[in-house]
């Protein structure tokens, strides 16, 4: 049952994924990005990693794609429609793909993973959270740094110049 | 002196002080006073009388066998020895005294016949050349220095024939005179080269050495006579080189009476007696038969002519004629003597005509007459009464030259008479000989009496001509005088005073050499055969003498044979002799114009095919290789590789700037490509 | 079936078609929609490892910094692709191509 449920959820990820790629409208490719989204969260939650699905959900789907659905509608002519082609050089992008996809399949399937045992986890959270503020204090101040910096460069690139 | 030799030292001036005076006239004769014809007299006069010093010094030793040789090495490369020098023998000295002589009257005469010439000084300079080259003749003791010394005679005569040269029939005469005298050189060379060859050096004691020796011998040697005497040929104006001495009239009277009387001719003569020893018999066979004809065929010319000088001129031809007929058969003593005794008296003749010919231009430029010919006789006669001086002393030249007891010239013209008919008897075969010899002397006498009778005898035909016809001052009939008084027998047999006999100093001093040639016969036995002939000899040319003069004297002066109506008569005969027997025509035909083809079809090979096909093709297609290696250079190795280089790389640039597309995607696309590459490597 | 290589797949198959839509996309919020996929696959393939291949919780902590910077990046990204659209009138990543050479 579980194998079962987990292939349909690789099935929703991927599947939407290649509809954000190859979509020529691009509110379909926001959708299809959505459901990514939401497979990944999915798998996340395969793996056991409760908070993080929830993050994932809570920033990606609330707020990265809400921001790139706006995205697409300030920046589209409603007017216009001047959609030509979508997508440039999709033969040799495809091949180089192909080429990469390949041969990180190939190190994938080659090198000897050491697995470790399955082991049962508690809630995640709650490490997470002693981690952050222990042995990850640098890169979260440095992260709520970098927010701002991003918080401040957001705003002002998308003023009106005076 | 200079040399330490005394007879050297006066050679050595007597050659180069008329060198000197050629050179000072040449540069700056015409800034001279009296454009500087002092200084050739001066320096003419010192060389006569060192000459005459010389001569007397001969006198006082009475040695017959007196010869002195002075020499230096020009050339030494071991093998090969050339050296020049004098040779001074009585013959040289005598000579010599003739040269200078006839010179010096020549530049006094020149004083008024040449008065307010054009060209005076270098008249004067040229006369001094003449000199110089003709005295380097009489002293050379090899063939190499005589040869040049010929080649410099040649030149003057050319400078002064055309010495009025803006008549273009003087300059013709000029060339002709120079030309002519070189084809007989060539002759005259290739016997230099034959004897230099066979005997290795060109001295003339060693080159009879060695043909004594026979070193050189036969039919060789025959050539090499012969072609030695075609020099004489040429020099003297032997048949069939004859046709330039009458034409060399053209040249001012003066310079005739030196180069074309005396000197000048004489030298071909002067070479065949220095030369005698090494004729081959049948050499002088060949020189004896050239000579006889020449003798006879002149003369046969010069009783039609009416130009007084070319009479004079077919006479000088016919005596030398005379001359070179006495060496052939051997009595070359004889001709030297003749050619002594011609000289003072044909020089005094052409002196005399100069005289009359100077009268005859005064007289005709008073009557601005241009038009009349002052030299032909048919404008003249009657001179005896106004010219008396000229008429006895071309008169007594004229007795001279026909060979008339108690002149000169009879004791000469015997001698050479006595030598033909000594040969004749000693070979029947050649009886022509003297039939020329014996011939020629009667013409010559009437053709002679001929030109004083129709000058100065009878009526004159232009009355207002004649009214103004006045004898010739001093200078003009002093070496007149001179020259006549030396036409007398008495100077030539000192101290011996028969007019008959030509023994003397002359014969006693001047003694035939033998011939070196083996076989040939010694002086002594040609001196026998001439001695047997000797008294028959003299009868016939007193006989002779005697025909031709009395047929004139009845032409001319009694009128009682017309010349007119004998020459309609033989009317062809008449024709051939008037025209010179077509001698220039025929050269002209047969000779030149044929020569001139050759010459023109020559040119045109050489300009119009070669030059333009050969040499321009060859230009043509240096142009054409140069424009392709230029081509090459520009458009291939400029244009292909070195632009090309640029082009390919700016090229390659071009293409290379394709991939700075400007788009993000596309950087990130060869990214991709690339660490698919690395990693394809890494892990093969 | 839980295993390592499994997850690791699927992080790959995401990668790729996530660098797919990077390089062929020409709408600049298309790109970055490619880039938050790789950003995603990025994700799993820490949490995979969290769980099978010994990295416990500091693959989880990583993940939480990459969804932190992935949120950063997206509205930095989209202020400039608002700039782009306001100054060329297009965001069509191959028209705005000024450093073409």
């Amino acid at each position: 049952m579980a194998d079962f449920t987990f292939w349909i959820v690789v099935g929703l990820t991927l599947g939407s994924a290649f509809m954000v790629v190859q979509s020529k409208n691009l509110l379909y490719s926001a959708y299809a990005l959505l459901f990514s989204f939401i497979g990944v969260t999915g798998l996340y939650v395969f793996l056991w990693a409760d908070f993080i699905a929830v993050v994932q959900v809570v920033v990606y789907v609330g707020g990265i794609l809400i921001l790139i659905i706006f995205g697409i509608m300030l920046t589209n002519k409603i007017t216009s429609v001047n959609i030509s082609h979508t997508s440039v050089q999709k033969g040799i992008g495809t091949l180089a793909v192909l080429g990469i996809a390949t041969l990180l399949a190939y190190m994938v399937f080659s090198t000897p993973w050491i697995e470790l045992a399955n082991v049962e986890q508690e809630e995640t959270t709650a490490s997470i959270g002693r981690l952050l503020m222990m042995d990850y204090l640098l890169p979260f101040e440095a992260a709520s740094l970098l927010l701002l910096g991003a918080l401040i460069g957001a705003t002002t690139l998308s003023r009106k110049e005076d | 002196m200079i040399t330490g030799n005394i007879i050297t030292d006066f050679s050595l001036l007597i050659l180069f002080l008329p060198l000197a005076a050629f050179t000072i006239n040449i540069i700056v004769g015409k800034r001279l006073p009296r454009q500087g014809d002092w200084v050739s007299i001066g320096a003419i006069l010192i060389t006569l009388v060192l000459s005459l010093s010389m001569l007397l010094n001969m006198f006082m030793n009475w040695d017959s066998d007196f010869s002195h040789e002075a020499k230096f090495t020009w050339i030494d490369l071991g093998a090969f020895k050339i050296e020049l020098g004098f040779w001074v023998d009585n013959i040289t000295i005598v000579m010599l005294v003739v040269v200078s002589l006839i010179s010096s009257m020549t530049h006094i005469f020149s004083l008024e016949y040449l008065k307010g010439d054009v060209r005076y000084s270098r008249y004067y300079a040229y006369l001094g050349l003449f000199t110089f080259s003709m005295n380097g003749i009489v002293l050379a003791n090899n063939l190499i220095s005589l040869y040049v010394f010929w080649e410099l005679v040649g030149v003057s005569s050319y400078l002064l024939i055309a010495h009025w040269f803006e008549k273009p029939s003087a300059a013709a005469a000029g060339k002709k005179a120079f030309l002519t005298n070189r084809v007989g050189d060539i002759g005259f060379f290739i016997g230099i080269m034959l004897m230099f060859t066979a005997i290795g050096s060109f001295n003339f004691q060693e080159v009879f050495s060695g043909v004594s020796q026979g070193l050189i011998g036969g039919s060789l040697l025959t050539l090499a006579g012969v072609g030695l005497f075609m020099g004489a040929v040429g020099k003297s104006s032997q048949f069939p080189l004859h046709i330039w001495l009458p034409d060399a009239m053209e040249g001012p009277t003066p310079v005739s009476a030196l180069m074309h009387a005396a000197t000048m001719v004489a030298a071909g003569v002067y070479l065949t007696v220095r030369l005698f020893p090494l004729f081959s018999s049948d050499a002088l066979l060949i020189i004896a038969y050239v000579g006889g004809f020449t003798a006879f065929f002149a003369a046969s010319i010069a009783i039609t002519q009416n130009d007084i000088k070319k009479v004079l001129a077919y006479s000088t031809v016919s005596q030398l004629g005379y001359m070179i007929l006495a060496v052939g058969v051997g009595n070359y003593i004889a001709a030297f003597f003749h050619l002594l005794t011609h000289a003072m008296f044909k020089a005094c003749l052409f002196y005399g005509s100069g005289s009359v010919i100077h009268a005859m231009h005064h007289s005709l430029h008073e009557l601005d007459d241009h038009k009349t010919d002052p030299q032909d006789m048919r404008n003249m006669g009657g001179f005896k009464s106004k010219m008396p001086i000229t008429y006895w002393t071309m008169t007594i030249a004229t007795l001279a030259i026909s060979g008339v007891p108690f002149f000169s010239g009879f004791l000469s013209k015997d001698a050479i008479l006595a030598g033909s008919l000594g040969f004749a008897q000693h070979y029947p075969q050649h009886f022509l000989l003297p039939v020329f010899g014996f011939g020629a002397a009667a013409i010559t006498a009437f053709y002679m009496f001929r030109l004083i009778f129709m000058t100065f005898h009878g009526e004159s035909k232009m009355p207002k001509v004649f009214k103004r016809i006045h004898e010739s001052p001093r200078v003009m009939t002093f070496p007149l005088m001179l020259l006549s008084g030396l036409s007398i027998f008495i100077f030539y047999t000192l101290p011996y005073f028969n007019p008959l006999s030509d023994h003397g100093w002359f014969t006693e001093l001047i003694l035939a050499g033998d011939s070196v040639v083996p076989g040939n016969p010694t002086a002594h036995e040609i001196g026998e055969g001439v001695h047997h002939a000797h008294y028959t000899a003299m009868a016939l040319s007193l006989l002779v003498a005697g025909l031709g003069i009395g047929l004139s004297y009845l032409m001319y002066i009694k009128k009682k044979l017309s010349a007119e109506a004998w020459a309609k008569k033989m009317g062809f005969m008449y024709k051939l002799s008037f025209n010179k027997y077509y001698f220039d025509e025929n050269y002209d035909r047969f000779l030149y114009q044929p020569f001139l083809k050759l010459s023109r079809a020559v040119a045109y090979v050489d300009w119009d095919l070669y030059d333009k096909y050969f040499i321009n093709g060859f230009g043509r297609i240096t142009k054409w290789l140069s424009f392709l290696t230029g081509r090459i250079d520009y458009d291939g190795l400029d244009q292909s590789i070195v632009d090309g280089l640029g082009r390919s790389v700016q090229g390659f640039g071009k293409q290379l700037k394709q991939v700075q597309t400007g788009r993000l995607q596309n950087y990130m696309l060869f990214a991709l490509v690339g660490v698919i590459i690395i990693l394809v490597i890494q892990t093969i | 079936m839980d295993s390592l290589t499994n997850y690791l797949v699927v992080s790959v198959v995401l990668f790729s078609l996530g660098l797919f839509g990077v390089i062929t996309r020409r709408n600049g919020v298309a790109v970055l929609m490619g880039v938050e996929l790789i950003l995603n696959s990025a994700n799993l393939n820490f949490l995979a490892f969290a769980r099978f291949g010994g990295m416990n919780m500091a693959g989880h902590v990583f993940a939480l910094f990459v969804i932190v910077l992935a949120a950063a990046e997206a509205a930095v990204a989209l202020a400039i692709i608002i700039n782009i659209f306001n100054n060329f009138q297009t965001i069509n990543v191959d028209e705005v191509s000024d450093l073409k050479q």
